[in-house]
């Protein structure tokens, strides 16, 4: 090629480099405009939590932008309590979450509460920030053990046979530790994170203190990688949200839950009428009065506590009965004030 | 190779003074970085070491980071790391060394031409790619079939992985290394009756010793290092264990799990990144010097 030519050649690219770039450029819109309802909501609502709770919101999340394409809604799952923590220093405008809000505060390492080393519970680390949680409550969940569809002889696990297996300390390290009879091969445990609600509420409901469990599984706060990791391990066992199990009904077996009163296996059902114990739990979104403020917040979690339910039965979980969806509407009206 | 030296004196222009000033400071800001890197990781790392002690954290048997009651023992970090790199070396020096031998000393220039280019192409695909292969084929179809009791994450499926990764390394510079081995030696075994092989075998591989140990070095250091195949393939349980069928976690994994994560900056998991990565760059750093010294000492002269 001559010199001529090479150095057309890049003026070419360069230009329709440049025609692209700045078509590309004008696309994006500018941030929310507080105006008449009339004009078109647009704006941003950024959403991180539990991963539980993630199909839920995310399934929301995506509806409502068909709707209104100029919100960008984003979903992540860091876990509860990770999600949290962004929650309360306004990094978030929601935070999904599969157990209640820490209320509680404790004592740092002087055991006393009120000085500076004290474990600032998260409605403290909010209120610190300026920020007043709006609790949600949207659906209900039953945490579901699970087994590799290869495993034949767990056919239920009684809650003191769950917390020999997952407690901390705990010697469990094959099937026949746990029940007589059963085989001598390793059990490999797939859990998740210590980020995690569903961890902070199996460890407080199966060994009697919330994050007291032992720590040598696979932790992960992605539960699909919980199921890829059982589902590929015949001695797999696990716990998560039931909706990752309806999901995967075929790469994963569902162990019923004794709890004293006969084996139980989730379902819509037994998770509604509260007889799959203990693991029974609702599952909430907490959002802001300050978040609500913004005109697409509020226009978001007006949509979202009325399609819930539609979406709760596609996911897999366990609708709110009527009752209990008033009286979270109720709550969304009155941080709406 | 002669330079020609240009001493500067008081009627250098100006120009000429500023471009080596600029030619100083660009070489000045790779060596700054690394010096920042080594400072970051050193001031943090000691920030950890005042809470938890030196001696429990080398001796340790336990790691859990996240869970309470935090344990910061790295010997199943370690443990993990190490294993997965010495499955890696076994499969990669073997084939890799024969990969070498025979492009160096074998192949004609046409097969050479295709040849290399190809084993290259292994070293450029992305190590995540690798990872993926690892989780889709090598562990659900490889390994099921082969070993018994294996599960989806192994300390196997990683090694073997890596393996791949680092294998056009070590049959790059073993060939580089028997190529520049004098033909006369090559010639004088051939004229005392020395066949092929044996020529291979008793002069040319012992000739380049050094170069082919400091390949397997730089092999190793890699290995060391992988991160991505290695989160992929080895799974995230933090267990001291020989078993190569076990899910472990090495030290780069562990990095990349708590990078990930939600730690707050300041908190012990968070400092406890940087003594694990101080840790990283101390086993790296002492298997570069190693090469080093291998090198010298096998050299041969020509």
């Amino acid at each position: 090629m001559t010199h001529r030519q090479t150095g057309r050649r890049t003026a070419l690219l360069l230009g329709a480099t440049l025609l692209f770039a700045a078509c590309g450029g004008s696309a994006s819109s500018p941030g929310s405009s507080p105006g008449p309802s009339s004009e078109p909501l647009s704006g941003r609502v950024a959403i991180d939590g539990s991963s539980t709770v993630y199909p839920i919101s995310a399934a929301v999340a995506e509806e409502f932008q068909i709707e209104h394409p100029d919100v960008k809604v984003t979903v992540a799952f860091s876990g509860t309590g990770g999600g949290f923590k962004k929650f309360c220093s306004t990094e978030t405008d929601a935070n999904d979450a599969s157990r209640p809000i820490k209320t509680k505060d404790k004592p740092g390492a002087d055991g006393q509460l009120g000085t500076a080393d004290d474990e600032l519970s998260e409605a403290t680390l909010c209120a610190n920030a300026g920020i007043e949680p709006v609790e949600l409550k949207v659906a209900y969940d039953g945490l579901s053990v699970v087994v590799n569809p290869a495993n034949d002889f767990v056919d239920c696990l009684t809650i003191v046979e769950l917390k020999a297996i997952w407690d901390q300390g705990s010697t469990v390290t094959t099937w026949a530790d746990v029940r007589a009879g059963w085989p001598a091969e390793k059990i490999e445990l797939f859990g998740p994170g210590a980020d995690s609600g569903t961890f902070d509420y199996f460890t407080e409901v199966i060994n009697g203190e919330a994050k007291r469990s032992r720590a040598d599984y696979t932790p992960s706060e992605d539960d699909n990688a919980l199921v890829q990791g059982i589902a590929n391990d015949e001695n797999g066992l696990g716990y998560f949200g039931f909706a990752y199990y309806e999901e995967n009904t075929d790469k994963l077996k569902i162990v019923p839950v004794d709890d004293g009163a006969g084996c139980v296996t989730p379902s819509l059902d037994t998770i509604k009428d509260g007889s799959y114990a203990p693991l029974s739990r609702p599952l909430f979104v907490y959002t802001s009065r300050q978040s609500l403020a913004r005109p697409e917040v509020a226009a978001f979690f007006a949509y979202y506590l009325d399609t819930v339910n539609s979406f709760v039965d596609e996911v897999g979980y366990v609708p709110l009965p009527e009752d209990e969806l008033t009286a979270t509407n109720a709550a969304l009206q009155a941080a709406l004030k | 190779m002669t330079t020609v030296s240009v001493p500067f004196t008081r009627r250098t222009p100006l120009r000429e003074r500023l471009i080596e000033a600029f030619l100083f400071l660009s070489a000045a800001v790779g060596i700054l970085t690394t010096v920042g890197i080594v400072a970051v990781l050193v001031f943090e790392a000691v920030e950890f070491f005042r809470e938890i002690p030196l001696v429990d954290y080398l001796t340790g048997t336990v790691w859990s980071a996240s869970i309470k009651p935090f344990r910061f023992g790295v010997l199943p970090l370690m443990t993990g790391t190490l294993l997965v790199a010495g499955i890696a070396l076994l499969v990669a020096v073997p084939f890799g060394l024969v990969s070498g031998i025979y492009l160096a000393e074998y192949a004609s220039p046409r097969i050479r031409m295709l040849l290399k280019p190809l084993l290259e192409l292994i070293a450029g695909i992305p190590t995540v790619v690798l990872g993926f292969f690892a989780i889709n084929f090598i562990s659900p179809v490889l390994l099921k079939t082969l070993v018994p009791g294996i599960g989806g994450f192994s300390v196997l499926a990683g090694g073997i992985v890596v393996g791949i990764l680092v294998t056009p390394l070590i049959a790059s510079l073993s060939e580089d290394a028997m190529r520049a081995v004098p033909r006369g030696l090559r010639e004088g075994a051939v004229a005392m009756g020395a066949t092929k092989f044996e020529v291979v075998r008793r002069v040319v591989v012992p000739a380049a010793l050094s170069g082919i140990m400091a390949s397997i070095i730089l092999a190793m250091s890699r290995a060391v290092g992988e991160t991505m195949a290695v989160v992929l393939a080895v799974g995230a349980n933090p267990q001291l264990t020989l078993d190569v069928r076990e899910s472990v976690q090495t030290m780069t994994a562990f990095i990349v799990q708590i990078s990930l994560g939600d730690t707050p900056a300041g908190s012990l998991q968070f400092k406890a990144l940087f003594a694990v990565g101080a840790t990283l760059f101390m086993m790296t750093l002492a298997l570069n010097l190693l090469s080093d010294r291998v090198v010298a000492r096998f050299r041969n002269r020509y």
